[in-house]
């Protein structure tokens, strides 16, 4: 189908589109309308205005100071994994954005798009999640920092108010010696996650798990943090034992199901790839140049 | 009332200019306001690559950009790949191995092919390379074979073209 009529608008500063926001009622924002396009096309979104956010060369960016990346909300997912600076510093993230979608959706789709968006199966959620990012929203009344555990209320839903725009996000520094994986499961490559995890494990100088982040995906409304299992983990030498008890920690989370894919389905599916993804973990410890 | 708004933008190396609705996405606007109906349509929600164009020299899913947001920017459809009734080396790689039928989903192949060459500036890709990159371009038809084929050929042409058997 064809998206129903709206006003646009094209802001070339973040000022004038936080008044614009403000101003118009019923108004979406625009970022790289990977999710938003096609929701206007199926009619599911009918803003009365669009925001486009493409004008505000601002807002697009990755900076890195020592080990903590800044990125810009408008910075596109192809930007994210061509990045020297995101692959060094934010491996996971790496890792994850080649799952996102395909490349023709990468080079206009963007990291702050797929936040606020928070589509279940959505990759770069769940990595925010297992980071720990803040993200950097502005309003009327002038900026303020979001924990991601405070970002992600539900299904499709951030606690963005409505007059606030997503500006920029901070992953803070990983310490040194911390192993990263992102696995999903899906039938197709490419496709929203059935199932996704993301792991980070940080080692202390004896070989013990110092800090662990498991984060799901697919299974839930939104992103969830396995806070049980990462607890399970810390103080421990990285051992099979280990890990098998985290996984069925983690598959014994309930998840949501649908017709094609239930509940107990995601279960299962989640406890394998949390004991696969903190195998690889553990074992890209090993030689990487952040051991 | 309708809102029109004026864009200039330069396609296949041409200036163009319109006066159009919001609304309207770079697909339509190609299609139907510059006639250029080789960029074809297919799903309308940015999930079978058939409108697949490049901007900038980046491929995106036309039907998920507005016309609007093409301002100032150069656009390629697959009409900019051959030269007069001269294909274009992916185009004659296509066809020598069979990597269409239908021809639907072939000018957003074409474009993907012609973003992939661009990227890999010389350098060899894997197969697994190859596949993930058209894996955005849906094909009912063929099975992929023959257009796997056909990127291995255009990256590294044989000396003597030679007859295959499959």
């Amino acid at each position: 189908m064809k998206a129903p009529d709206f006003r646009y608008h094209r802001p070339s500063t973040l000022e004038e589109a936080v008044a614009l926001l403000g101003a118009c009622e019923d108004a979406r924002v625009l970022a790289g309308g990977q999710s938003l396009m096609p929701m206007l096309n199926l009619r599911v979104a009918s803003p009365g205005h669009l925001i486009d956010l493409g004008g505000i060369a601002s807002l697009a960016g990755i900076d890195e100071h020592e080990g903590e990346l800044l990125i810009g909300a408008m910075t596109t997912q192809r930007a994210l994994e061509l990045s020297p600076c995101v692959a060094k510093a934010m491996p996971l993230l790496a890792e994850a954005v080649a799952h996102v979608g395909h490349q023709q959706t990468r080079n206009r789709g963007t990291i702050g798009g797929s936040l606020c968006h928070l589509d279940p199966g959505a990759e770069l959620p769940v990595v925010a999640a297992a980071l720990d990012a803040i993200l950097i929203a502005t309003g009327p009344g002038g900026s303020r920092e979001i924990r991601f555990a405070d970002f992600a209320m539900g299904y499709l839903t951030s606690s963005l108010a409505p007059d606030e725009i997503l500006t920029s996000v901070r992953f803070p520094r990983t310490p040194v010696r911390t192993g990263v994986a992102f696995l999903e499961f899906n039938r197709r490559p490419a496709d929203f996650a059935i199932v996704s995890v993301a792991v980070t494990l940080s080692f202390g100088p004896d070989g013990r798990i110092t800090r662990a982040a498991i984060a799901l995906g697919g299974s839930y409304a939104m992103p969830v943090r396995l806070s049980e299992a990462e607890a399970a983990l810390v103080g421990y030498a990285p051992d099979e034992s280990r890990f098998t008890e985290a996984a069925s920690m983690a598959s014994a989370v309930p998840c949501d199901g649908d017709d094609l894919y239930p509940g107990d389905y995601r279960q299962e599916l989640a406890g394998t790839l949390v004991a696969r993804a903190l195998r690889r973990a553990a074992a890209s410890i090993g030689s990487a140049s952040h051991g | 009332m309708v809102e029109l708004h004026r864009i200039t933008m330069n396609v296949n190396g041409h200036e163009v200019q319109a006066e159009i609705e919001a609304r309207i996405n770079l697909a339509d606007f190609l299609r139907k306001d510059l006639r250029l109906t080789g960029t074809h349509v297919g799903c309308e929600h940015g999930v079978c690559g058939a409108c697949t164009v490049l901007v900038d020299g980046a491929s995106v899913r036309s039907c998920l950009m507005l016309a609007v947001q093409a301002q100032g920017r150069f656009v390629e459809t697959i009409e900019s790949l051959a030269d007069g009734p001269d294909l274009h080396p992916i185009q004659v790689a296509l066809a020598r191995h069979h990597g269409l039928q239908c021809g639907y989903c072939t000018p957003g192949v074409a474009m993907t092919i012609k973003e992939l060459v661009a990227d890999a500036a010389g350098r060899a890709l894997t197969e697994g390379e190859i596949r993930a990159a058209l894996s955005g371009n849906l094909c009912r038809c063929t099975g992929y074979q023959g257009m796997v084929a056909a990127v291995k050929d255009v990256l590294d042409p044989p000396v003597e073209p030679q007859r295959r058997s499959r």
